[in-house]
């Protein structure tokens, strides 16, 4: 194992399990998969929700296995019963640097906001 | 012979069936715990420890219920930490080694195909202790089946090195898969009074669903071979020895510890 360059060394399972000779092999697969596989976005339901909820995001290869990687990881804890996996790079998201001219004059506009009236008694659920 | 003794061998043949049904869950749990913290990629490592904790479920409620039916005081643990090599029922194929991925995934893929077929016949089983097991281990299985099934195609039709590994994998596996279809004179009484699945008749839907994903994958099951058997008789290859010295050195170490 000394002689053994770090490169051989990133192989999978490069404790001696994997053969290292005899098998075709291309550079480093450890290291190229990670970058081939895209970042999906993971949205959940609950079971008493009515809309997913982001709850973080993966790797996977493709869109059947994101969904199955999502179910192990976000689901483990009974989190919710339907899941959504987005392609990071379908999600378009606002600049931080907008952030002012984006969301800054609907503050001071009170006559859009839903606080002028009051809930007459007994209604609940508004 | 009077009604008690038909009972009691029925009972006792149970002990020995759940013994065996539980013994391929837990060794099974144990090599693909294996992976843990060693898997190929983070999300695959969470993956094959839900497998790994699915199967170990299944096992706790096989052994405690074979303990329950034994009657000698014997609980899951005790069944699981405190029994020698000669007195576990596991199917060989459970016991080989973790091997690479492609392995892994080709052992996945023909045993949760094996354990569907099973815990769905098992259902309707007259005990309904065994039963209950079932209903909820068809769900656990169904997954591992998609799971390995996805992961098959993934990697047989993907580059040279993928498809020649699993290849391996399943040649290697290929003469220990017999053995899961085996039947013997307990199984059979068994079948007779409605307690368990026939392993015999579910070879064919097993392979044929394996075929399927094989065909897709671009892989082969091979050609028929040497067929190896006898886990169902105690009788082991030389990695059940290394497999129980890990699993129950720490309780052998510290018989009666609990947490």
């Amino acid at each position: 194992m000394t002689e053994q360059s770090a490169l051989e060394l990133q192989a999978a399972g490069g404790h001696g399990a994997v053969p290292t000779t005899g098998v075709p092999s291309e550079q480093a697969p450890a290291a190229a998969a990670r970058t081939e596989e895209p970042l999906w976005e993971v949205f959940i339901r609950a079971r008493r929700g009515l809309s997913h909820v982001h709850v973080g995001s993966l790797h996977a290869p493709d869109a059947e296995m994101a969904v199955r990687n999502a179910r192990d990881l976000y689901t483990r804890r009974q989190e919710g019963v339907s899941i959504w996996v987005v392609e990071a790079t379908a999600l378009t998201a606002s600049s931080p640097d907008e952030k002012d001219a984006f969301f800054d004059p609907a503050a001071d506009k009170i006559y859009r906001h839903p606080t002028f009236y009051t809930v007459p008694d007994g209604v609940e659920h508004l | 012979m009077r009604q008690a003794d038909v009972s009691t061998t029925v009972e006792s043949d149970t002990v020995t069936y759940a013994l065996r049904l539980g013994d391929d869950a837990l060794v099974l749990a144990q090599r693909t715990a294996e992976w843990i913290a060693d898997a190929p990629q983070l999300e695959e490592d969470v993956a094959l420890g839900n497998i790994a904790l699915d199967l170990l479920g299944q096992a706790r409620s096989l052994l405690t219920y074979a303990g329950q039916l034994e009657g000698a005081g014997r609980d899951e643990d005790a069944l699981a930490y405190h029994r020698d090599e000669r007195d576990f029922l596991n199917a060989q194929l459970t016991e080989l080694p973790r091997g690479d991925f492609g392995f892994t995934v080709a052992r996945m893929l023909i045993f949760s195909c094996y354990q569907h077929v099973l815990y769905d016949a098992l259902q309707t089983s007259v005990d309904a202790t065994l039963a209950a097991i079932a209903a909820k281990a068809v769900k656990e299985v169904r997954y591992h089946q998609d799971h390995a099934a996805h992961w098959a195609v993934r990697l047989g039709d993907g580059t040279p090195e993928s498809h020649h590994r699993l290849q391996a994998g399943l040649d290697e596996l290929w003469p220990y898969v017999h053995e899961l279809f085996e039947s013997d004179a307990l199984t059979e009484r068994l079948v007779e009074a409605g307690v368990a699945a026939d392993p015999v008749p579910a070879e064919e839907p097993v392979l044929a669903e394996v075929r399927r994903v094989l065909a897709e994958a671009t892989l082969a099951l091979p050609e028929a071979s040497v067929h190896h058997s006898g886990g169902r008789r105690g009788i082991h290859t030389e990695h059940m020895g290394r497999l129980l010295a890990e699993m129950q050195y720490l309780a052998r170490s510290h018989p009666g510890a609990s947490w």
